[in-house]
């Protein structure tokens, strides 16, 4: 891990996810974009091949904007907490995040109760008004409440800081990477390649139509590896960014980081979750490899990366670091 | 010919320019206006809560009625204060902290008493009043937020002109008077 500055402020903090979020968005268009080019080169499908390919994903992907918190809730087993009337053993979680919209003047989302001995949590929905969050009853028992103050705010700030139509926006781009590679290897390999005529008149010789096209098949290998990983990188600066605009609604860092401590600690495996929903959740619920990997094929940034940098945002509160334990 | 459709056209991008800025102006100076509005919300619910928690623990507390009273006291001149409107914030705000202090003391003194600790009514109500001081705090912090934004708009460049121009003027934030200077000494049972 590199060394860290002074102490910094939050503020600064959070400009700094939000840019290098965004960096590696361009980075995802650049990519779509040569392979694109290199595709359009090669053969005669030209930019309709890149087109075509971001429909098809935005399609695929339809679905999953306006239905999927639905889906995500329904296959965690997840219950609604009536926020008007909610059982006592739910009263302090609807007050939590109670406190938490109104500390950044959104409206309330709805409130799930998971049934699992596992800590964690987490939030979906398109926008501040059409939102959900989910804890699991582990994580009410485990945590006091600061600690579940910093959980329910680092929630609620992926929804305030529309990170569902970012990652589907990312999702989007990187599907259509995966999708104009996959069609172009499968055109090369049924068809044998090249362009099907007309044209070559106009455009060189053959030998950089073979070289475009040697650019054009390592490309499309590459590009969809590339994507994934700058898909990852993405999940982890948005990670990152819900950490600290967690601290800017409750200006109590210590909080947070100690909720990470111990799911951290926690041993227990959340049943639930699988591979298409870890993503979601405040810890990679398959943490197995948590403690000790910091990979790039990792949803989240490692949990100590994660508690260094609010630790680092203690002092600015007149908090003791030493709390975290 | 051509001169004249030039100015025109320059013309028109300055009034989009103005138009969407002092969109952007009323929307902020809303979003402080509502904020403002919520704290007295908060403040409202605080209010309405008090007493039930003095009769919860009444019956345990005989000896502790001088820092009922004096709860009950705080919370009515906060009522008073808060109804006087928002021209009326500072003294408000006193009250309210005030009052706050007071909750304190009758906290630390439920400590003493074991069976009130355990007793489930104390209990949900003091998450109520934990709750409720924490609300009326964010509130706060929201309305906050919402005033430092509104006035940086208008205080940077270009938006200044025109903020200026249509008198929008900048929000003061909300200051908390020192709690602890507030409140009277209470003369606490040792024994």
């Amino acid at each position: 891990m590199s060394a860290r500055p002074a102490p910094t402020t939050f503020y600064r903090e959070i400009d700094r996810n939000r840019r290098n979020s965004w960096l590696l968005v361009v980075i995802v268009v650049l990519v779509l974009a040569a392979l694109g080019g290199a595709i359009g080169y090669a053969t005669d499908f030209g930019i309709g091949g890149v087109i075509v390919a971001l429909v098809v994903a935005t399609v695929m992907s339809v679905g999953s904007y306006f239905g999927g918190d639905k889906l995500v809730l329904l296959s965690s087993g997840a219950k609604q907490v009536d926020l008007a009337k909610p059982p006592e053993q739910y009263q302090q979680l609807v007050n939590v995040v109670t406190e938490m919209s109104l500390a950044g003047g959104t409206p309330m989302p709805a409130v799930y109760a998971i049934d699992d001995s596992a800590p964690n949590a987490f939030a979906t929905g398109r926008d501040p008004k059409h939102a959900s969050v989910a804890v699991t009853t582990g994580l009410l028992e485990k945590m006091d409440r600061e600690q579940l103050q910093g959980v329910m705010a680092h929630e609620m700030s992926h929804i305030g800081n529309y990170d569902i139509r970012f990652t589907l926006l990312v999702g989007v781009l990187v599907g259509s990477i995966a999708l104009l590679a996959d069609w172009f290897l499968r055109y090369t390999f049924w068809f044998g390649g090249g362009r099907r005529g007309g044209g070559d008149r106009d455009r060189g010789g053959g030998g950089a139509a073979a070289i475009l096209f040697v650019v054009a098949i390592l490309l499309a290998i590459v590009a969809p590896l590339i994507g994934r990983a700058v898909q990852l990188a993405v999940s982890r600066r948005r990670e990152s960014l819900a950490d600290v605009s967690a601290v800017e609604l409750t200006r109590n860092p210590v909080g947070l980081a100690r909720a990470l401590r111990t799911i951290a600690d926690d041993p227990e495996v959340l049943e639930v979750a699988n591979r298409a929903t870890q993503h979601l959740y405040i810890v990679n619920p398959i943490k197995s490899f948590e403690k000790r990997a910091s990979s790039m094929w990792d949803t989240h940034p490692p949990l100590g990366e994660r508690i260094a940098v609010l630790r680092n945002l203690a002092g600015q509160f007149g908090q003791d670091p030493e709390r975290i334990a | 010919m051509e001169i004249l459709w030039i100015v025109l056209g320059i013309v028109a991008v300055l009034i989009v320019f103005l138009i969407v800025v002092y969109n952007s102006l009323v929307r902020l100076r809303n979003m402080v206006d509502e904020a403002w509005n919520q704290i007295s919300v908060q403040l409202k619910r605080r209010h309405d809560l008090i007493p039930n928690l003095v009769n919860a623990v009444k019956g345990y507390m005989d000896f502790e009625q001088e820092t009922l009273t004096q709860v009950i006291e705080a919370r009515n001149q906060a009522v008073t204060a808060q109804q006087a409107g928002p021209q009326n914030a500072g003294a408000s705000a006193q009250a309210e902290s005030f009052l706050t202090g007071a909750l304190r003391q009758l906290f630390a003194l439920v400590e003493n008493y074991p069976d009130l600790k355990a007793n489930q009514n104390v209990l949900q109500l003091q998450e109520e009043l934990t709750t409720t001081e924490n609300q009326i705090g964010f509130s706060r912090q929201h309305y906050n937020a919402t005033v430092r934004e509104f006035n940086t708009s208008i205080q940077t460049f270009p938006n200044v002109l025109i903020a200026g121009m249509f008198g929008f003027r900048e929000r003061d934030y909300f200051q908390i008077e020192e709690a602890d200077a507030a409140v009277p000494e209470v003369n606490l049972r040792t024994s």
